[in-house]
């Protein structure tokens, strides 16, 4: 046993509270299950106690961290659920079928609620493009998502996607789900009930993703890490849209008690889960499992082949749940049973393989993990940014920047993104949010994910509040109100002292932004091991925002409308270049501290911007974020209309035009509607800044900025397939 | 008039098509199970887009030997009017209610965007309440839409006007890079020699609502339920 629960991936105090919990040597079997429901990705061991400072509360949640996604209530009998999570390290070994099958995965999670999933958002971070091995992973991570996301019907609407080196051996690949139900529709992953059955739907099971969660997601990656792609899953989504549709139908017409998908530690995770949230036993007999191939009992449990539900069943229900399921063609047969007591019992053609509490398996050990303040924060935040050169031309700057890889418009990917079907999406990707509708309703639902991970990197406090800010910006800008968020924090090895400093700090800054800003957090994911050859990614929390529209017509995108209107900027720009798009581009640097941020300036700023929505008095909004006002403003004319600006500033032109200052939009009025555009402003301590007119087919700044839309279009638009031919 | 939207396993466009025809054009509408072997209570049937058997194998190449098609093929044999929109048109070229047949698009990628098509034929069923010529701005959806048909079907299908839609530029020249898959001759819809049996790539139920961009998909809707009503 010793070696074995060593490769599985347990540490030897761990072993021995298994040992000790059971009161004598678990079987393999049962070592197995301890070893997927004991690792980081399925116990969150490290990550428990900081999380626990989140806040979590609002009046509208429904369901917050701890089930399969969170849920609010958005009025009128309906509830939103949805989620962000991680399938970083499946999609760097086999990047078609990892990403695939994280869509898989966080649309299940959705589903199971008893939600129909109504959008996809996909957060992708990678190396840079100039290697073949980066274009490789970034074809096939897109390649994956649209394969599954389209056939399943669900649109994929935003998303971000941002190239660093750091990200060289260890891309992410975040997914977001977000679905709709009526509220009483919505069931939980629970079994209760004693002499209820547990019903096994969708795949057969096979050898595909043996020991996912342990071995890839619970580990850095090293020179054995292309040997691991047997431990990657295999995706079908036809038999998923099935699940999707079966799954909902069982619940429209109530004949479920609870439902759980099978994800990481497959049935274990799913039985243990389920009983330990129902405070019930559960008895599997694990030979009625159907198989693709000859399997054993270890390997049935540990299995993560895809597309498998779990669902449990009044006895007199059954013969509809079966039938059902039959008639969307799909296996479902009952493998077992709830008893009572927490004990769950697993045989394999009557011969007991597995006797333990479910609970134990379910709460696994907790780490308050060491924590030091990394050394090189202090070195790069004192780095004199300052004394750069900056180039005289700052057309060319501006070209450059919106033709960078970060900044170039994205449109070749979500084009091989159904972000259509279902027809709810109103404002597509592209926007600082999307805009879904509810149908037969006058709302809207605004989404956005944010994270810019080299300002989380310089600090991890304040980056990260940055990403609350910003995503919830994102979601301002297109007329809605932020109601909840969702994250995925990615990080190295929390062993290390210094990865687990930015975890904490990057989680208290979380926190904070949150609290101040009225935002529940009601589910996330924690990935961490991402680090290749012993160097960690930037740390990289990201952030899901979902906001609402009460009034389908308070939609706004960032376009400059027409002619002949006041372009305003609400908030201030500060001399703020540290950590910026531009000083990574134009000067190779990451250095500098981020941009302030300061919470209670944003929440005015946001606020002033809604109701200036709201009243009809703005009519396009768009934040500033990565490459600053100037980026922000090239994007607002790139749909045609272009401006003419004249203002007097105090600040160098580079920095006006560049700093990443935070707090800030980008808002079209008329000219006859200002007053009450400061009157808002004012009452909140908001600075309103007019700086010219929407005009003709130039973007013109001061004396500092002279191009025509059509060049700035192409810059933007001709950069990424550019790049990828390379 | 009263639609029966088909429902493969892996359709995902039927219930945009329902709620289109149901909300938007208000007629009668009904999903029909791939299962069902009568089709007769529907004046036209809609096989919607999708990935009918997730697409495995060959796009439509499982769906065609559903029970419902032997119905589908009975239906248009007497005359019935048929729509198959993407996937619901490649599962008609499999069944060979329409001649041809879909390659991968020349990109070999999924392509998801608004298209002009121009109308080429506005007498058919499906476009007389549009002008010949005409241009409409729909989208499209689909990783294998570059139609393809030997040379003798493609100069039968133009000879006798069969050809409904050409991808075209804004001002509806065709040629060049308004065509997004390859299709021959900018193929975009085609009808059977009786016109009543269309397939087309562009999704029109996309197309039927200002809030979603454009409304010129509502067309080809108003269309056949004119010529239904005896006045197309």
């Amino acid at each position: 046993m010793a070696e074995l629960y060593e490769e599985l991936g347990l540490s030897e105090d761990e072993y021995r509270d298994i040992v000790r919990l059971l009161g004598r040597e678990p079987s393999k079997v049962e070592l197995g299950m301890y070893s997927l429901m004991w690792s980081e990705h399925c116990s969150y061991k490290s990550s428990k106690m900081v999380l626990a400072q989140l806040p979590t509360r609002a009046s509208y949640v429904l369901q917050g961290p701890g089930e399969n996604a969170g849920i609010i209530d958005v009025g009128g009998g309906l509830a939103v659920a949805f989620k962000l999570e991680s399938h970083n390290h499946p999609s760097a070994v086999e990047p078609y079928q990892g990403a695939a099958t994280g869509i898989g995965g966080i649309v299940r999670d959705i589903f199971t609620m008893g939600a129909r999933p109504i959008a996809c958002l996909d957060p992708l971070r990678f190396g840079s493009l100039d290697s073949p091995r980066q274009r490789y992973l970034f074809n096939g991570v897109i390649a994956g998502i649209a394969g599954y996301g389209n056939c399943l019907g669900i649109p994929t609407v935003a998303g971000d996607i941002y190239f660093d080196e750091c990200y060289e051996g260890n891309i992410l690949v975040n997914v977001m789900c977000i679905g709709i139900m009526p509220k009483e529709n919505l069931i939980r992953g629970l079994a209760t009930g004693v002499g209820n059955a547990v019903v096994l739907m969708g795949n057969r099971t096979g050898r595909d993703g043996i020991g996912g969660a342990s071995i890839l997601a619970s580990q850095e990656f090293d020179e054995t890490s292309q040997e691991k792609r047997p431990s990657v899953q295999v995706g079908d989504p036809f038999t998923e849209k099935l699940l999707i549709e079966a799954c909902l139908e069982l619940l429209e017409k109530d004949l479920l008690v609870g439902l759980q998908d099978l994800g990481a530690a497959g049935i274990s995770c799913a039985c243990s889960e389920t009983a330990a949230r129902g405070g019930v036993g559960m008895r599997i007999d694990l030979e009625h499992v159907p198989l693709r191939e000859e399997m054993d009992p270890f390997e049935i449990m540990i299995s993560e082949s895809q597309e498998r539900m779990l669902a449990i069943a009044e006895p007199e229900k059954l013969d509809e749940v079966l039938g059902i399921c039959e008639r969307w063609g799909l296996n479902a047969v009952v493998i077992g049973e709830v008893t009572e007591g927490d004990t769950l019992e697993i045989n394999w053609y009557g011969e007991k393989v597995v006797e333990v509490p479910a609970s134990s398996l379910a709460s696994g050990p907790v780490y308050d993990r060491p924590a030091e303040k990394p050394s090189y924060i202090d070195e790069v935040q004192s780095v004199n940014i300052a004394a750069v050169d900056h180039p005289p031309d700052l057309n060319r700057v501006l070209l450059d920047l919106v033709s960078g890889p970060n900044l170039c418009d994205k449109r070749m990917v979500y084009e091989q993104y159904d972000h259509m079907v279902q027809l709810n999406t109103v404002i597509y990707p592209g926007s600082d949010a999307a805009v879904l509708r509810v149908k037969d309703t006058s709302k809207a639902l605004a989404v956005s994910v944010d994270g810019n991970s080299r300002y989380v990197y310089l600090d991890p406090y304040t980056g990260t509040q940055i990403a609350v800010a910003e995503a919830a910006r994102n979601v301002v800008a297109a007329g809605g109100v932020p109601m909840a968020l969702t994250n995925c924090l990615n990080f190295g090895n929390p062993e290390r002292p210094d990865i687990f400093w930015q975890f904490k700090e990057s989680v208290r800054g979380l926190a904070d932004a949150a609290r101040y800003l009225e935002l529940p957090v009601v589910s996330g994911n924690v990935s961490f091991y991402n680090e290749s050859f012993g160097t960690a990614i930037y740390p990289t929390p990201v952030v899901g925002m979902v906001g609402l529209i009460g009034n389908l017509d308070n939609r706004r995108t960032i376009a400059f409308p027409e002619e002949g209107l006041l372009v305003v900027m609400l908030g201030d720009t500060v001399d703020e270049l540290g950590g910026s798009e531009y000083l990574k581009l134009v000067h190779g640097m990451v250095a500098g501290r981020p941009p302030a941020v300061d919470l209670r300036m944003e929440k005015g700023v946001q606020t002033t911007c809604i109701e200036g929505i709201r009243r009809g008095i703005i009519l396009s909004a768009h934040d500033c974020s990565e490459g600053g006002a100037a980026v922000a403003l090239l994007e607002c004319s790139c749909s045609g209309i272009g401006a003419s600006l004249e203002f007097a500033s105090a600040l160098a032109p580079v920095s006006w035009l560049f700093s990443e200052s935070q707090s800030r939009f980008v808002v079209t009025i008329r000219e006859e509607e200002l007053e009450a555009l400061r009157k808002l402003a004012d009452g909140r301590k908001v600075p309103v800044h007019v700086l010219g007119r929407t005009s003709g087919d130039r973007l013109i700044i001061n004396d500092w900025i002279d191009l025509a839309v059509g060049e700035m279009r192409s810059a933007r638009e001709e950069a990424l397939e550019e790049r990828l031919k390379a | 008039m009263r639609f029966g939207v088909v429902v493969f396993p892996g359709s995902n466009c039927e219930m945009d098509c329902y709620y289109v025809i149901d909300k938007v054009l208000r007629e009668d509408v009904e999903y029909v199970w791939h299962q069902q072997t009568d089709v007769s209570a529907y004046d036209c049937l809609v096989l919607p887009g999708g990935f009918s058997y997730g697409d495995y194998l060959r796009c439509g190449a499982i769906a065609r030997f559903s029970p419902v098609m032997d119905a589908v093929a009975d239906f248009a044999r007497g005359g019935g009017l048929v729509i198959g929109i993407c996937n619901g048109f490649q599962i008609l070229l499999e069944a060979g209610l329409l001649p041809g047949a879909m390659l991968r698009n020349t990109s070999l990628s999924f392509i998801c965007r608004f298209v002009n098509v121009r109308v080429e034929n506005a007498d058919s069923p499906w476009t007389n309440a549009v002008r010949a010529g005409q241009v409409l701005r729909i989208p499209i959806a689909h990783g294998e839409g570059n139609y393809s048909a030997d040379a003798e079907t493609h100069a039968r299908l133009v000879e006798k006007g069969q050809v409904i839609l050409r991808y075209c530029d804004e001002a509806g020249e065709t040629g060049g890079p308004s065509n997004p898959n390859g299709s021959i001759d900018d193929i975009a819809g085609i009808c059977n020699e009786g016109f009543n049996v269309f397939g087309l790539m562009p999704h029109p139920e996309r197309a039927s609502e200002a809030i979603l961009g454009s409304t010129d998909g509502l067309l080809i809707w108003e269309s056949v339920m004119a010529h239904y009503r005896g006045r197309g």
